[in-house]
């Protein structure tokens, strides 16, 4: 085809026997696909439901610190001193240099630093440590949602590279990663993860802020396979497709091929599954940190906010403490439903056997 | 995708074309939708329908099904799509009846219409009947019929025959049992025995040469050709009075198709019943029907019997149709088209729908739609080339004026 | 089988040989036997077609047609067989040369739905590989693209819109953009037509023939649309299972077709007459299944005329004609 001398210039299109476009041609719009899958999400009153509790644990979880930090100035690890009469606490007796017998009354006020119930100044109280449990779930949800959210991207991009590769070449790739998926998916996650952690908590060399980061790179160890998996079947069904026939007749190359073409195309899925997959995570998370194995001590952590009432360590708090740990499981509960409800709603939004 | 893709357009052209909906326009649509809906869900979900209401009378008695002003719309997310949009015609007794048309042109809502499978609750028939008679002579509105009273004449008095037959079997059952359970469900008396009697004669009838083979093979086992033997033995069992074949060839085979025509013809002479047959291809048209029907985007624009449509096809449309199917043609022709694209028949203007697209496209075209001119007792069109009266502009604003 | 040995000197005015091209599937991959058993979707098929001009493949669903097509292509691995393209033979070409070589021989394919990319605007889905294979300098991409848009009946406003907003017809068209954008000298039209509106069939067609004109394409136009193929096409190929039956210069074949299946296969195209009543041939049965074709003719369980000997032995594709072969015994006993 000879190439276009008219360089540059707005190209002459009034010849054009189809340009006469008329009203019959373009006399209605459509949805844009976007807008369908918004509409048809918010269809669902579940999704609506999943939104509203994840939006509530965000604000809560991020905005929430500003604001007890900006209003009463508390702090994650802030221990607090409550003020307590102790106006008649002795009995002790001793006596006196008259040689009778006097009782002892302590009328000072002392310190307790932990267990204070819920008051106005503490609203759900503090624990064991004395710190203000109000505060320590909002940085609690912090870490989690953020540690949650790097898992999930880091390993949706482990999980697109390996399961395209797959996907796409076949033959010994496809062999090769899949067995990898395969030990990997075979391997039981929670034994493994304490182990690793015990093994690196009682490392010394690894400080214990670092630990965090650790505890991510097992999570995204864990949880890539899901996603090769998917990736990789999205992409045996798309590689079928004649759009992909087309696109080896016009010789792009084979990366363009995978990430231009196929992967775009699995990403309906892979945000649903990435969805769901942050519940999972978060859960992750919670148990490791109740078995004080996740996020160290003086930070927060919603698992190890529950771990207080760990019935091992007494009873006490588990019977008459409720407010040390049922807001954080509360918020777990949450956290977790929401993401689960988000995921379902966006399934059924962009599966297009829904469409009406 | 959104955003960063309307700038980029007004950058090309300079101008706002943007295919997509606003979200207000969207919400309107919706809202307008849902209460529409409700109000004509409330009317078909009433319980105790007395048999007076759908009781009518036939224009003509010779004829088994009357579609008289049939619209049938769809209230999408998009807008309401008039797929059928007044809609007459007949089917007489024992004849058979083509309805052509491209894709969206309303042909098989018609006959889903006739069927009450229209998809609810989006589709509704919103006006108009359709009157079916039965064997006693007894004429029924299927438009206003209930549901419990339609599922005695669906399958029973009136088959349908689909294009792919494949998704229309089910594929964990034998071809037998499908068939036997379609006679035990519609008759009354009919036992095990004669169900499978009754099966076997039909698959007979169709010319399937090793009945009992088939009778037992699950639908995958069978090849194209065979299912759709089996699906026309399928729509017979019950001696129905019209079969519904929506585009039933479109999926085979050129030889095969040939077969399946012979086998339609032979057993609309043997059952004496009448078909009404759907599809895109003139040519299997010419060669089966009696009264040919043209619709375009939910209209009738022509009608007459095959001889009148193919040999003095007054419509251009028809005649475009026509003449754009290649064969006959001179060496080195172009090939005639019609130009423009087919159109969907959401917000139709109060025009001529075929006005852009015709060659004989006159001004008062883009002013009114036509109405139908009357050639002789069968053959109508509705083209403004035949029409010598000048319409008086106040009636023709008030049909079908909303062009939103 | 072995391959007789075939000149490779193809002259100029051929653009594609196709020399005893064949393509089984494997049923099992995991087999010892030495012949496993195998879907013969084509079987030892030759043909030439020149430069310029129009080859017509026709046959029903399952005849290997589309295989043929892809085969060429190289999209699926040719079993055994020749594939001249302009002097080089394809079917030995390494596949990072294969790439290369890509621009020159596009394909049309059948559903206008799945062959377009649903993430990509139309002038990307044009662009993609023109830029990829610099088929014009950078400064030139925009307008270049445009052009060929326009040549294709396609506005310049499409050309950031998502193939979603389009009908199958201006499908068809943005796919035909597609390969015409590599400026290629061969085309393979893989039922372009059977998903589109009749009266945007005749819009495609043609496109096609206007292209063909303007720019010199050589069509392989694989249809099961008799009369499609007969306007189009300057030669025709008849297939059926697997087998070329018939082959010739498209009037002889029309006015006189010699292989049964050919004349069946005429005789069954409906005819927008009415009054015309064809001297039908109605075939009986099915078409059998390719893993175990009828021994000798592949026609014979099919054909009115079958003998005893097109059970024995498959006849030999002969020219009876000049430019005309059929594979038939009716024609080789004498």
């Amino acid at each position: 085809m000879a190439i276009d001398t008219e360089k540059g210039k707005k190209p002459d299109y009034t010849d054009m026997e189809d340009h006469i476009e008329t009203d019959l041609e373009q006399n209605f719009r459509v949805i844009s696909p976007g807008r369908m899958v918004t509409k048809r999400f918010f269809k669902s009153k579940l999704s609506i439901v999943g939104l509203a509790m994840i939006i509530f644990v965000f604000l809560f979880s991020f905005v929430g610190p500003f604001i007890i930090n900006h209003t009463w100035g508390y702090k994650e690890t802030q221990v607090f001193k409550i003020e307590r009469n102790a106006d008649m606490v002795s009995t002790a007796e001793f006596k006196g240099p008259d040689g009778r017998t006097y009782d002892y009354y302590d009328r000072s006020k002392t310190l307790v630093i932990f267990k204070a119930p819920p008051s106005r100044d503490h609203w759900l109280g503090t624990d064991t440590s004395g710190f203000d449990i109000l505060t320590r779930l909002m940085y609690g949800g912090r870490i989690s949602l953020i540690i949650s959210f790097i898992v999930i991207i880091l390993e949706t991009f482990l999980g697109i590279i390996l399961g395209g590769l797959a996907g796409y070449f076949g033959k010994w790739v496809d062999q090769v990663i899949m067995r990898i998926v395969d030990i990997f998916a075979c391997l039981p996650g929670l034994p493994i993860l304490l182990i690793l952690s015990a093994t690196i908590n009682s490392i010394e060399s690894i400080p214990a802020e670092h630990r965090i980061y650790y505890l991510m790179a097992f999570l995204t160890l864990m949880g890539w396979t899901g996603v090769a998996r998917i990736v990789r079947g999205q992409i045996l069904m798309l590689r079928e497709q004649e759009y992909m026939m087309a696109a080896e007749t016009t010789g792009i190359r084979p990366l363009n091929k995978i990430f231009r073409h196929l992967v775009p195309n699995t990403m309906p899925q892979l945000i649903v599954s990435a969805t769901l997959g942050l519940g999972g995570v978060i859960l992750y998370e919670s148990t490791l940190s109740y078995l004080s194995l996740g996020v160290p001590f003086p930070r927060a952590a919603w698992g190890s906010m529950i771990a207080l009432a760990d019935p091992s360590r007494g009873q006490e708090i588990l019977a008459y403490y409720p407010n040390m740990w049922v807001p954080a499981g509360l918020l777990i509960v949450i956290a977790v439903l929401g993401f689960s409800f988000i995921g379902d709603g966006l399934r059924d939004a962009f599966d297009p056997r829904m469409k009406r | 995708m959104g955003l960063l893709d309307k700038f980029k357009r007004k950058k090309i052209e300079g101008i706002d074309d943007s295919t997509y909906l606003t979200l207000r326009e969207e919400r309107r649509i919706s809202r307008e939708n849902t209460k529409t809906i409700k109000e004509y869900e409330r009317i078909r979900n009433r319980k105790n329908v007395s048999e007076e209401e759908y009781l009518t009378q036939m224009r003509d008695p010779a004829n088994v099904v009357e579609f008289d002003n049939l619209h049938t719309y769809f209230f999408t997310d998009v807008g309401t799509v008039k797929a059928v949009n007044g809609v007459s015609f007949d089917i007489p007794q024992g004849k058979i009846v083509g309805v052509v048309g491209e894709s969206g042109c309303g042909k098989s809502v018609t006959s889903l219409s006739l069927m009450q499978l229209v998809q609810a609750p989006t589709g509704q028939i919103t006006q108009g009947s359709i009157r079916y008679q039965d064997e006693d002579g007894k004429c029924y509105d299927v438009t206003k019929m209930p549901r419990d009273k339609m599922l005695r004449i669906r399958g029973k008095d009136i088959a349908m025959i689909f294009q792919e037959p494949m998704t229309s079997l089910n594929p964990v059952f034998k071809v037998g049992e499908q068939m036997d359970e379609v006679i035990l469900l519609h008759e009354e008396d009919s036992t095990d025995d004669s169900a499978r009697e009754r099966s076997i004669e039909m698959l007979n009838l169709v010319g399937i040469a090793d009945v009992k083979k088939v009778y037992n093979s699950y639908p995958h086992e069978l090849s194209g050709g065979m299912r759709q033997r089996v699906m026309i033995a399928m729509a017979l069992l019950c001696n129905p009075r019209l079969i519904i074949a929506d585009e039933p060839t479109t999926a085979l085979d050129v030889t095969i198709q040939a077969q399946i025509l012979e086998l339609l013809r032979d057993v609309k002479e043997k059952i004496n019943g009448s078909i009404m047959f759907i599809t895109h291809d003139l040519g299997v048209i010419a060669e089966m029907a009696d009264y040919v029907v043209v619709m375009y985007a939910g209209r009738i624009i022509e009608q007459g019997t095959v001889r009148e449509i193919f040999h003095e096809p007054k419509h251009p449309y028809t005649i475009g149709l026509m003449r754009s199917k290649p064969g006959g043609h001179v060496e080195g022709d172009r090939l005639y088209s019609i130009r423009g694209q087919v159109p969907n028949p959401i917000n139709m203007p109060n025009h001529c729908y075929f006005y852009n697209r015709c060659d004989k496209a006159m001004d008062i075209c883009k002013r009114h739609y036509p109405a139908m001119t009357q050639f002789n007792s069968d053959h109508r069109a509705a083209c403004f080339l035949y029409s010598d009266e000048i319409l008086p502009e106040e009636k023709e604003d008030k049909e079908d004026g909303e062009g939103r | 089988m072995a391959i007789e040995k075939m000149d490779l000197t193809t002259t100029n005015d051929d653009i594609l040989v196709v020399n005893n091209l064949k393509k089984y599937y494997p049923l099992s991959k995991f087999t010892i036997k030495k012949d496993p058993v195998s879907v013969r979707a084509v079987d030892d098929i030759s043909f030439t077609i020149k430069r310029g001009t129009t080859m017509g493949l026709v046959g029903e669903s399952g005849c290997g047609k589309t295989t043929v097509g892809r085969t060429i292509l190289r999209l699926h691995e040719v079993t055994d067989g020749q594939v001249i393209f302009d002097g080089k033979d394809l079917a030995k070409v390494p596949r990072r040369k294969l790439r290369k070589m890509r621009p020159q021989m596009q394909m049309i394919f059948q559903d206008p739905y799945s062959s377009l990319s649903p993430r990509l605007p139309v002038g990307e889905i044009i662009g993609e590989a023109v830029k990829e294979h610099n088929i014009v300098p950078k400064s030139k991409y925009r307008s270049y693209i445009l052009k060929v848009m326009r040549d294709c009946g396609l506005q310049p406003q499409y050309y950031y819109r998502y193939p979603h907003e389009f009908s199958g017809g201006q499908r068809q068209r943005i796919s035909i953009a597609r390969a015409v954008a590599l400026n290629p000298k061969f085309i393979i039209c893989d039922e372009p037509l059977s998903a589109l509106d009749v009266s945007i069939q005749s819009q495609i067609i043609n496109l096609m023939k206007d292209l063909q004109e303007q720019h010199g394409y050589t069509y392989l136009f694989i249809s099961h649309d008799l009369s499609v193929v007969e306007y189009i096409s300057d030669t025709i190929g008849v297939m059926y299972l697997g087998s070329m039956m018939e082959m010739g210069d498209k009037k002889k074949v029309f006015a006189n077709p010699m292989h049964p299946y050919s004349k069946a296969l005429l005789s069954a195209v409906p005819v927008s007459d009415p009054d015309v009543k064809m001297n039908r041939i109605v075939l009986k049965g099915d078409i059998p299944s390719p893993i175990n074709p009828p021994s000798g003719c592949k026609f014979r369980t099919r054909c009115p005329y079958a003998m005893p000997i097109c059970a024995e032995k498959a006849p030999v594709f002969k020219e009876y004609e000049e430019n005309h072969k059929v594979a038939c015994h009716l024609y080789s006993q004498d």
